[in-house]
């Protein structure tokens, strides 16, 4: 980066108070309406800390394309037949029991031309004591067969990858899928650069 | 092609505070130890949510009026203003700008906030806006307070305003924190002296700006953020 571009604005930590600043919308962890294309589920889990406490007080931000794998933005070339009731972003403030979302499974996004990712989930993560926040992918445990073929888990050692696969919950009722993301330890999460 | 090349720009982690900064003592157990994982930029990575003028309420930037319930909120009045801009000084229109800050007093109207100082029944702290053409926003509030916490021994943040601004694509995101000048806080607090670099730090200091203080009416403050995430393109990376 050459010296007449500006440096980048430092990051801060969230805090522990910001719920008031950013949930005036109470229902953001819900990004379906009953319009919305694809199958409902829900992903639950913990953020857990270095001592393997929950963390009570961290902010999960999800983005994710709908259930035919488009995002509702110019940069998406099929941006056009993006699902128009589907949210694509949500909010979610963990309590001593974890996050909650009720989304849809997302569709496989394209990576090059002929080739495909696996159905995920972005999740950004921002906390009290992270001063900067972090990047981490959610997939689906039912997906294997894509999962063995994605491009962005096939860059982590196979034993790190299931730090990013949701684990299905048996159960008849909505599909419901569960990641607790561990900041420390031999279970630690894989974060991304991108 | 490679993979793993960039078609917009990551965070800069030279200007970014580190996870792990022990004199911020939460650090410690919630700081990432392993390396990231560096990824290609795939179009999950380069789109965001699209926001438009039909998501803010009429007072949503006025922190003066959108809490009151029985007349004035107390303390000194600010303007807060600035632009959003990449890294080429472009300006960022049409992405949302969240805010929320403790009162005058330095109590925040969060129910888990116990410090002893009032809390003002007429101000909740929490602002929202989308920038305009020109990459603006524009914040009318209430000058914050320090608080005490409970990082060290007397400890107090040096008064701030929370920041949370999205740009073009879900790499841009940022969230931050602006101080006031000639904070003599500032040298104590170890959130932001977690950010490695003098200059990095600076830029987080509004200046004032008596062209955008009102007369008789409110102070003002300039603060502009810059985000990653601006395109790169070839010809910039052959230039001396």
């Amino acid at each position: 980066m050459q010296s007449q571009h500006l440096p980048q604005t430092p990051s801060q930590t969230v805090g522990p108070f910001f719920h008031f600043g950013l949930f005036s919308r109470k229902d953001q962890h819900i990004l379906v309406t009953d319009e919305t294309r694809g199958q409902r589920i829900f992903i639950t889990g913990q953020v857990i800390d270095g001592d393997g406490v929950p963390i009570p007080d961290a902010l999960l931000e999800i983005w994710q394309a709908d259930a035919s794998g488009h995002f509702n933005h110019p940069s998406d070339p099929d941006y056009m037949q993006a699902d128009p009731n589907f949210r694509h972003f949500g909010r979610s403030a963990t309590t001593g029991s974890g996050f909650l979302f009720k989304t849809i499974k997302p569709g496989c996004v394209d990576y090059e031309s002929a080739r495909k990712q696996a159905p995920h989930i972005n999740v950004r993560l921002f906390a009290r004591g992270m001063l900067t926040h972090a990047y981490t992918r959610l997939y689906f445990s039912d997906e294997a067969a894509a999962n063995a073929s994605d491009p962005i888990l096939n860059l982590i050692e196979v034993e790190r990858r299931t730090t990013l696969i949701a684990q299905r919950q048996p159960g008849d009722d909505l599909p419901t899928y569960c990641l607790n993301i561990h900041l420390q330890g031999a279970d630690e999460t894989v974060f991304f650069e991108p | 092609m490679s993979d793993l090349q960039k078609r917009l720009t990551s965070l800069d982690r030279t200007v970014h505070p580190p996870y792990l900064y022990p004199d911020y003592k939460s650090t410690v157990k919630r700081a990432p130890q392993k390396p990231l994982v560096i990824s290609p930029q795939t179009l999950s990575e380069l789109t965001a949510p699209v926001f438009g003028h039909d998501d803010i309420g009429e007072l949503d930037h006025d922190l003066t009026k959108n809490a009151v319930v029985n007349g004035e909120p107390l303390g000194e009045r600010i303007i807060v203003t600035g632009r959003i801009l990449d890294e080429f000084r472009r300006p960022i229109p049409n992405v949302l700008v969240e805010i929320w800050q403790a009162n005058a007093a330095g109590r925040y109207i969060h129910k888990l906030d116990q410090h002893d100082a009032p809390l003002d029944p007429n101000f909740g702290g929490a602002g929202r806006i989308v920038t305009d053409t020109n990459g603006e926003y524009r914040f009318t509030s209430i000058r914050p307070g320090a608080y005490p916490w409970r990082n060290h021994s007397n400890a107090w943040r040096p008064p701030h305003i929370h920041f949370s601004v999205f740009g073009r694509a879900f790499i841009s995101r940022l969230v931050t924190q602006m101080y006031f000048p000639g904070d003599p806080l500032l040298a104590f607090d170890p959130i932001y002296n977690g950010i490695p670099d003098a200059n990095g730090r600076a830029s987080l200091i509004a200046a004032y700006d008596h062209d955008i203080t009102q007369p008789e009416w409110a102070l003002g403050y300039r603060f502009d953020i810059v985000l990653n995430g601006s395109h790169m393109t070839p010809f910039e990376t052959k230039e001396a």
